[in-house]
């Protein structure tokens, strides 16, 4: 009986079972109709293929930080990309237990003409929570994000920083079962990288998962416990942080 | 079953998509209450007559041509300015909101690589902004009927049905040509040339009777012509129209939209890659 009880509660929040990603790249880039139609009747349609992830596992469990590592288009944002719904994996299979956020970039889905405040409950739409939660949360968000007047201002005079800011503060105002951060930790200064990594923290005891891609070593060694590093679409390696870091760091 | 929800995502989930779609349109549905109020709020914020300056087109359009046509060609057409300005608030929502929902197919095409929405998000929003500036150009319509002598009927009522079939029908063209934007980036401006060529083939700016008996089957075979007809009848002759309009436009709402949503829906998880 207790058995039973604990493959329940070790069920993992986030599988991913043999995934595989194809992306079709065209060898020219064609754009219009009729070279469309022209090349489709010479019959020269021709695409590049090739595999952006090949065939990963993962397995994340309720309350684990897990980082991904691995060089520059070695596959690690569109693997989080699969996580997220925003690819579907060409084989394989995602399972996502929980309600997601996804801190893949921060900027996505604000409008520059809007101000701060139609932004937030804009945003907060397209994260899927409704007007009355984001109503309800406002004044924390405009707090946390420490906007403050510029709030009524069309967000195209905001900085880089304060649209980072308002996007994370937005992204965390309801806690999410899973995180899915890509680098967005890199913008703001370290005063508010701070703030972030204590709601991550205050999250996590609660309960999140959260997984991070990000290229600072130090900052995966300190946060995560387990790793991935994926090289050319391929698992490397996987298991504890340190095992894992310490080989990628060997293999570079 | 699986139902969409926001708290579980299986990738391999045996589901219809169209029918995922319209259970994930659901839960996103105050996602297309902000886009049309974004959509209202930019056209209207800078303007007090904002409804005048969307009228002001039609209405010219209007003028023009009852004295082109009264005058020039000495055709007396009872009603006239009634069933130009008629026609075009039909043609306006029709055109606006499909070439609208590919604008904003391409124009979202940076969010979709980003971050998860039901694709069809963006149609659905400019069906409902169209609808909110047809609603607001019905009241100048209904005044300068009555001011033109033109008694107002009960059988205006059928105008709700009228709206909803014309709805489908420009949600589905909307979503079949999102779907052809994805992959063919000038699909656009070959639109608007269409949509220019079928607006001179439907009975809207010009009379019925000044065309050919000859040429009307073309008229048969343009769904446009039955929604203009069934939302005009009953303005113009107090009367709804009979079932020679109705289950035309009804099978091209109906068809329209199965077809697009069909279509769009089969290949949307591919949008995240092409766009």
């Amino acid at each position: 009986m207790s058995n039973i009880n604990i493959t329940q509660e070790q069920k993992p929040v986030i599988l991913v079972d043999s995934v595989s990603v194809q992306y079709r790249v065209p060898h020219e880039q064609l754009s219009g109709i009729k070279e469309y139609v022209i090349r489709w009747l010479q019959n020269r349609l021709q695409y590049k293929k090739f595999w952006a992830l090949k065939d990963v596992f993962l397995d994340i469990q309720r309350g684990e930080f897990f980082g991904i590592v691995g060089r520059n288009g070695a596959g690690k944002s569109t693997l989080l990309k699969t996580m997220a719904r925003v690819i579907k994996p060409t084989l394989g299979r995602v399972v996502i237990l929980g309600r997601t956020a996804p801190l893949l970039d921060l900027g996505a889905g604000f409008h520059p003409e809007l101000s701060g405040r139609e932004n937030i409950f804009l945003n907060g739409a397209l994260l899927g929570l409704t007007q009355k939660t984001v109503g309800h949360r406002f004044d924390e968000i405009v707090a946390f994000s420490e906007i403050g007047e510029f709030i009524n201002a069309p967000l195209r005079t905001y900085s880089t920083g304060m649209v980072a800011r308002l996007g994370f503060a937005v992204a965390t105002s309801v806690r999410p079962d899973i995180m899915l951060v890509d680098e967005v930790l890199s913008v703001g200064d370290t005063q508010f990288q701070e703030k972030c990594l204590a709601r991550m923290n205050a999250f996590r005891e609660q309960g999140t998962t959260i997984v991070l891609v990000s290229h600072s070593m130090e900052r995966v060694k300190a946060l995560c416990e387990r790793a991935i590093w994926l090289e050319d679409g391929k698992v490397a390696a996987q298991g504890k942080v340190s095992a894992v870091v310490g080989q990628y760091l060997q293999a570079l | 079953m699986k139902k969409f929800s926001m708290t579980f995502y299986d990738s391999s989930s045996a589901g219809h998509p169209f029918v995922e779609e319209f259970q994930a349109l659901k839960a996103y549905r105050g996602l297309v209450v902000q886009f049309v109020a974004r959509a209202i709020k930019t056209r209207y914020k800078r303007s007090m007559l904002g409804v005048m300056w969307t009228m002001l087109n039609p209405l010219l359009t209007m003028i023009v041509l009852t004295v082109v046509f009264s005058q020039l060609f000495r055709i007396q057409i009872e009603n006239f300015p009634i069933y130009v300005l008629s026609g075009q608030l039909v043609w306006i929502f029709f055109s606006t909101t499909t070439s609208g929902a590919m604008g904003e197919m391409l124009w979202s095409g940076e969010l979709i690589k980003r971050i998860y929405v039901p694709k069809s998000v963006f149609a659905v929003a400019a069906i409902g902004t169209g609808l909110v500036n047809f609603i607001l150009s019905l009241l100048p319509l209904l005044l300068i009927a009555l001011v033109l002598g033109n008694p107002l009927r009960l059988a205006i009522l059928s105008w709700v049905v009228v709206i909803i079939l014309l709805s489908f029908f420009s949600l589905g063209l909307g979503l079949l040509l999102s779907t052809a934007t994805v992959y063919f980036a000038d699909m656009l401006p070959v639109y608007n040339v269409l949509l220019t060529i079928w607006l001179y083939a439907t009975p809207i700016i010009y009379p019925l009777e000044i065309v050919p008996q000859q040429w009307h089957w073309l008229f048969r075979i343009n769904p446009i012509y039955y929604f203009v007809e069934a939302f005009r009848e009953p303005l113009l002759s107090g009367s709804i129209p009979g079932w020679d309009i109705w289950l035309p436009a009804t099978a091209f709402a109906l068809g329209t939209f199965l077809i697009g949503g069909l279509v769009f829906t089969s290949k949307s998880s591919e949008y995240a890659y092409r766009l």
